[in-house]
């Protein structure tokens, strides 16, 4: 089984690495991926689904041939954090390999050979960082204790670079020349091997171009629907425009009848709920080529029954979630008494917020291939951010044993949590057993934004209590969207703990009473993850609220944030949560919530941004901090009115405490297009349904910001660091929504209560 | 179903379709060359942008038909190594993310330079709005032609 929610990792409390020679038998298996070559593999340990503890066995490996190649498996989904590059520069620098040289290999889907290959959650560089290096380190060792032996010297005299042994007397052997030497060699323990210091690195903590820009400037990266198979027909589906609904009845005479079209074929919807991994209820058109299969499904008639969902309407359902907040709602943190401090008030500051369902809009829409095989196998290309979550979801479609499936993983045209889904990969498995060939499912841009998995709309209220001192000395945060969960089971109608964790109940400020509670709403449509998640709409409310006590107080909102976390701790919530902390999967004592690190990002943005000096000058800036997915991050934001009264973003600075930055460009690249992908969340998009149908068609409705409404200089200030390396994928976006409103709100003069917020 | 004789990166091809069939799908399905990419159908987005007689434009919305007797360009077709000066200068910057759009950003801004080699901030930004990166690539890009235009 899956886990409920895959952007979280699985709790994993021992998070052990074992690096290894494979068996014999294992490198049979594995000894496609070397000719004659030496390979060296990593074990993971992972919690399985009850917390025991599960070996993956091998992991991750580096061959090296006896031409000097040296080969990293990259085992990640490259969907543009640029993770296929960081993991195996982590190996290669501990290893001492030429990097220009080294050359990287996508693993297939296979988690017993893998282990955990969910790409999600910010947690590659996270998880990875330390067997990466134990792997690189331990290849490193054995290099150069077969190098000393051959010169009879200490292995102490030697070091590796550029894919060669280097004696201290200037002796050199390449790699490649030691590879028969390896496979005789018993490998050192891992755990025994030292590690290179931080500051020897030459990639690790450095820009690093990505291993495939030459590729995708020169118009060779191949993405999911690239990939050509001899005999492949593309099918295109028309689904139920409203969740949950079937087919009536179809006629396919005139469809049949477009040159190219080859058949059609109905697809079953799962109904309700509908799935996390599921395909929508449809009709596909198999033809020879694309259009032939756009034109056969436009000529499609299709009766349908529209089901329990067709009388919804988005607006409705936000009004209704709005007027809930008002009322007593199901208290999920509790500290002091909320009630007491209401009533020895000096001032009550009471805000809603509201925020829309928004659509990932990759810019690949889905699309995938499966070719089932008459023997009882199935092999798959698909940009799938969950290769195994996939191979699983496809297994059952087609009843055959998961070990059946073969899994490739292709370059992701952007992700955002969308590709996690495997409904797509589902549905290609489906048509070629139903074709009998090669089957590509290729979704149109309408498709996407009609049937994603969505960020849910959200409601929100907060009471800030001041006293008669006017300290803040109440917080009352209600908070109302459909779940994630309701997607695969209607009976959740509460955000989950894993969703209250992503930035509202780890609310982390020093007031002495908050309540914070939840109310009840359906989900009439699929909910998903996107880019932060929950986060989004928390960080919104949150950030915003603190701006306007702020200034109802008369203080400069970064002093009052900075002072509002008092005295530099580790925060627990303990005895004030209701349910379970998730902790983004990780234990606290690994990775504590340290308010000192959140203060460190204030500090670092305000001087970098010379905040003081833009408020004297008076620019119109913003503010607000928020950390999430275990990375601390700060923002300041600077709008001007263009020539035509136009909101512009001249400027913006992120500080960021990621712990070790790993990939310092890729870093910095995220945090550029984080603030533009929330650019977007806040100035253009939204998806609204009537009638249980998404009313925006493509992306003249639902709009994404293009170059001119785009921030224009990004500065990303990391923080100096040597605490444990944390992602960078989702972070940016949280604190860039709130500091964009209150800019907005100095430069026009009125709060943002709602987005997107129209100029 | 018809015949079309096209010039593509300087090669004439001849393809048997229907005469709607847009010069985007032609090039992927008929060609095999896919490095230019479908985004959204209608030209709202770019990326299936490849250069028609000097001009950037959207393949997806324009049908095989009126592409005969014209000269096209596609991604494969600017370099034979990678090495022009705009495909340099996006690898200088480290541009993509995904990558998914860059072809079509690419195309634009080899059309742009052209035109107009000198461009400034105004210039680049109304002719790369019609190219969307999801990813926000769009500092990077901005940089990248710059960097070409010097060159
Ligand atoms: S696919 Fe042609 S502009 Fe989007
Ligand atoms: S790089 Fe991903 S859409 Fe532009």
């Amino acid at each position: 089984m899956m886990p409920k929610f895959p952007f979280l990792k699985t709790k994993d409390p021992e998070n052990k690495s074992k690096v290894f020679v494979p068996s014999r038998r294992d490198f049979l298996k594995l000894s496609s991926l070397a000719t004659g070559g030496f390979i060296l593999g990593v074990n993971f340990q992972c919690s399985g689904p009850k917390g025991e503890l599960i070996t993956f066995a091998p992991n991750v490996f580096i061959t090296i041939d006896s031409d000097n190649l040296v080969t990293i498996i990259a085992h990640r989904s490259e969907m543009g954090t640029g993770i296929r590059t960081s993991l195996p520069m982590i190996v290669a620098d501990e290893l001492g390999a030429d990097w220009s040289k080294v050359k990287i290999v996508q693993a297939e889907g296979d988690e017993e050979k893998y282990g955990d290959q969910n790409t999600d959650g910010s947690y590659s560089v996270r998880m990875f960082y330390e067997p990466m290096r134990k792997a690189g380190a331990t290849a490193r060792h054995m290099l150069i204790t077969a190098a000393a032996a051959k010169w009879g010297i200490a292995a102490s005299e030697c070091h590796t670079e550029d894919a060669q042994v280097v004696s201290s007397g200037g002796k050199k052997i390449k790699f490649g020349d030691l590879v028969e030497q390896l496979k005789t060699m018993e490998m050192p323990d891992p755990e025994t091997v030292t590690l290179k210091d931080f500051s020897s690195y030459k990639l690790i903590g450095k820009d690093v171009a990505i291993y495939d820009a030459h590729d995708m400037a020169k118009g060779e990266a191949k993405f999911g629907a690239d990939i050509d198979l001899p005999g492949m027909q593309i099918a295109v589906i028309r689904r139920c425009p409203v969740v949950g609904g079937k087919v009536k009845s179809f006629n396919d005479e005139k469809a049949l009848a477009v040159p190219g079209v080859n058949r059609v074929v109905k697809i079953e919807g799962a109904g309700i709920p509908p799935g996390l991994d599921k395909p929508l209820e449809g009709v596909a058109v198999i033809a020879d080529n694309t259009w032939a299969a756009m034109k056969g499904r436009d000529v499609l008639e299709i009766e349908w029954d529209l089901g329990e969902n067709q009388n919804y309407s988005s607006a409705k359902q936000l009004e209704e979630m709005l007027k809930s907040t008002s009322g007593n709602g199901q208290v999920r943190r509790e500290r002091g008494n909320f009630n007491t401090a209401q009533q020895a008030s000096g001032q009550i500051i009471e805000r809603t917020y509201v925020a829309p369902f928004y659509a990932h809009a990759t810019m690949e829409p889905p699309a995938a291939i499966a070719h089932v095989h008459g023997d009882g196998t199935c092999e798959i290309w698909a940009p799938t951010q969950h290769p195994q979550w996939a191979r699983q979801a496809v297994a059952q479609a087609l009843e055959m044993d998961y070990q059946n499936v073969k899994m490739n993983i292709t370059l992701l045209g952007g992700g955002f949590g969308r590709k996690s889904k495997p409904d797509f990969v589902v549905e290609a498995a489906l048509l070629s057993k139903a074709a009998k060939a090669p089957v590509r499912v290729q979704w149109t841009r309408e498709d996407d934004l009609h049937h994603d998995f969505y960020h849910a709309q959200s409601a929100q209220r907060i009471r800030a209590v001041l006293d008669k001192n006017g300290n803040l000395s109440g917080w009352n945060h209600h908070t109302v969207f459909p779940a994630i969960g309701a997607t695969a089971n209607s009976a959740e109608i509460h955000p989950s703990d894993g969703e209250l964790g992503l930035g509202c109940i780890d609310f982390p400020y020093e007031v002495p009473n908050i309540r914070i509670e939840t109310h009840e709403s359906k989900a009439h449509t699929r909910i998903g993850w996107l880019r932060s998640v929950s986060n989004i709409h928390h960080s919104f409310a949150i950030n915003c609220m603190l701006d306007e006590i702020a200034e109802a107080k008369g203080v400069d909102p970064v002093d009052f944030v900075f002072n509002l976390l008092a005295e530099d701790k580790d925060l627990d919530f303990a005895g004030e949560l209701k349910g379970d902390f998730g902790n983004y999967g990780e234990p606290l004592d690994k990775f504590p919530w340290n308010t000192r690190r959140l203060r460190g990002v204030i500090e670092k943005v305000a001087q970098e941004a010379n905040w003081k000096k833009a408020l004297t000058d008076g620019k119109s800036v913003g503010f607000a901090v928020h950390k999430s997915f275990l990375t601390y991050v700060a923002c300041i934001v600077q709008v001007e009115k263009g020539s035509n009264g136009q909101i512009i973003i001249p400027e913006v600075h992120y500080a960021v405490d990621c712990g070790i930055g790993v990939n310092t460009d890729r870093i910095r690249s995220q945090f550029e297009g984080g603030a533009q992908f929330a650019t977007s969340l806040v100035m253009t998009s939204a998806i609204t349904f009537e009638n249980g149908r998404v009313q925006q068609n493509n992306f003249d409705g639902y709009q994404v910001i293009r170059m001119p409404q785009s921030p224009k200089k990004i500065h990303v200030h990391i923080v100096d660091s040597m605490e444990k390396p944390t992602g960078v994928g989702e972070p940016p976006v949280p604190p860039f929504i709130p500091a964009l409103c209150n800019a907005i709100y100095k430069l026009t003069g009125e709060r943002i209560y709602q987005l997107p917020f129209k100029s | 179903m018809a015949t079309f004789n096209l010039n593509i990166n300087g090669k004439s091809q001849s393809v048997d379709v229907d005469p709607n069939t847009p010069i985007l799908w032609v090039l992927r399905d008929q060609l095999d060359l896919v490095g230019t990419k479908y985004g959204c159908g209608i030209a709202q987005c770019g990326s299936c942008t490849v250069i028609m007689d000097g001009n950037a434009v959207r393949s997806c919305s324009i049908p095989v038909s009126a592409a005969e007797g014209t000269k096209i360009t596609t991604i494969e077709g600017l370099s034979e190594n990678g090495d022009h000066p705009v495909q340099k200068a996006w690898m200088e910057h480290d541009v993509p993310q995904c990558g998914y759009c860059q072809a079509g950003q690419i195309m634009s801004a080899v059309a742009l330079l052209e035109s107009n080699p000198n461009p400034s901030d105004t210039d680049i930004d109304n002719a790369m709005n019609g190219n969307i990166c999801r990813c926000g690539t769009y500092v990077r890009i901005k940089k990248a032609i710059k960097t070409a235009a010097k060159s």
